[in-house]
């Protein structure tokens, strides 16, 4: 903990407040995948802990290494940048993907269209 | 020239990208960066990805900002409901809009922006009809909702031609 | 006394980062469905992230942040094969 005690302590205070705020939201986002009802609800839950919790804990870390100078920060730019693109992605095929299972099965609870001839060993 | 090097400004950003990473510009590592942002260039042709061209920036700015105030609202929100899950029942649903917009480059940034919001998950679009299949958590302001896509995509339109 | 103050809100920090994870990981293991058990995954991955950086912050140990960077890439990947499998039960068409 050496290296902390170097920071300045309007510093401190600001990288702690944005590690704890990110923290939270990401609990808070996966509380919402543990209590959410159904599958499509849940598929919201993540994007909290990603957009939220990922950008406030990478911004405290780039404070804390910016004003001590001690290392680049150019990693938290990239896994900002990465995660940002990379989640979106991730979720939109896992909505398309329980979609396609929830019409092949016949669900009820979603909406239907005129389906493309559906492959026999599907399910 | 233009067929070894495909796109220059890829190169350049994943060679710039290479030496960061390794915190190092020693002629080692330089010759690898550019082996491999040259390899990789290659295989972004064989993606054959659809160029388009950005217009007006000022323009960009604003929408993004925009974006970037749209997110952090909907994360307060949607940290809300799940906070009240317990009490209350969720309220969501399902919703289609119908969004003209041809370029795939705008497509993809408007399922990346709607994904990214917490409140909204993009499910499928729908080329013949051109409508948009969307879940959103709270259902009631569907209005509101179908506004906020619609008033994306013209941005998306504006920007990218 | 900032000092202290740093110390604990890392420690809370990551306190509530191995609860997301169990979070995660309960949904995992219960998850009625296979969609379930794949975004508590990426969920898991993501908090573990996180985690990763919350002890980079701590120890200013520029090999955390690389694994972190790492965990975020490879972690895509696999939920993406897993996505693309869900959908038509093979991987690579």
């Amino acid at each position: 903990m050496s290296h902390m005690t170097d920071l300045p302590s309007w510093a401190a205070i600001v990288v702690c407040g944005l590690l704890l705020l990110g923290a939270a939201m990401t609990l808070i986002g996966s509380l919402g995948l543990l209590r959410l009802p159904s599958f499509y609800d849940r598929l919201h839950a993540p994007t909290i802990a990603t957009s939220g919790g990922t950008i406030l804990i990478c911004l405290a870390s780039m404070l804390c290494f910016a004003v001590l100078q001690s290392r680049w920060i150019f990693h938290e730019m990239l896994i900002i940048f990465f995660v940002t693109v990379t989640t979106p992605v991730t979720l939109m095929l896992l909505g398309q993907a329980a979609l396609y299972r929830d019409r092949v099965e016949d669900r009820r609870d979603v909406p239907h269209k005129s389906k493309p001839a559906s492959e026999p060993d599907a399910e | 020239m233009r067929a070894w090097f495909p796109y220059p400004l890829l190169l350049i950003a994943l060679l710039v990208m290479w030496l960061l990473l390794n915190q190092s510009a020693a002629p080692g590592s330089i010759v690898v960066g550019v082996v491999l942002s040259t390899l990789l260039g290659w295989v972004t042709v064989k993606l054959q990805p659809t160029q388009s061209r950005l217009h007006r920036l000022r323009q960009i700015g604003s929408f993004s900002l925009v974006v970037a105030a749209d997110i952090i609202r909907s994360n307060v929100a949607v940290a809300g409901t799940i906070l009240r899950a317990r009490r209350t029942p969720t309220n969501s649903g399902f919703m289609t809009v119908d969004v003209d917009l041809e370029n795939e480059n705008a497509l993809a940034l408007l399922a990346c922006i709607l994904t990214a919001t917490p409140g909204t998950a993009w499910l499928e679009y729908d080329r013949r009809q051109k409508n948009l299949l969307l879940h959103v958590l709270d259902i009631e302001n569907e209005d509101l909702w179908r506004r906020t896509v619609k008033r994306y995509a013209a941005g998306l339109k504006e920007v990218l031609k | 006394m900032i000092e202290l103050a740093i110390v604990w809100s890392i420690l809370l920090a990551q306190v509530m980062l191995a609860l997301a994870m169990a979070f995660a990981l309960y949904r995992i293991i219960k998850g009625p469905r296979a969609q379930d058990r794949i975004l508590g995954l990426d969920t898991l991955y993501i908090n573990a992230m996180l985690m990763l950086l919350a002890f980079g912050i701590r120890t200013a140990n520029t090999i955390y942040f690389e694994t972190a960077l790492i965990i975020a890439l490879i972690g895509f990947a696999s939920s993406i094969a897993f996505a693309k499998f869900l959908m038509r039960g093979e991987v690579i068409e």
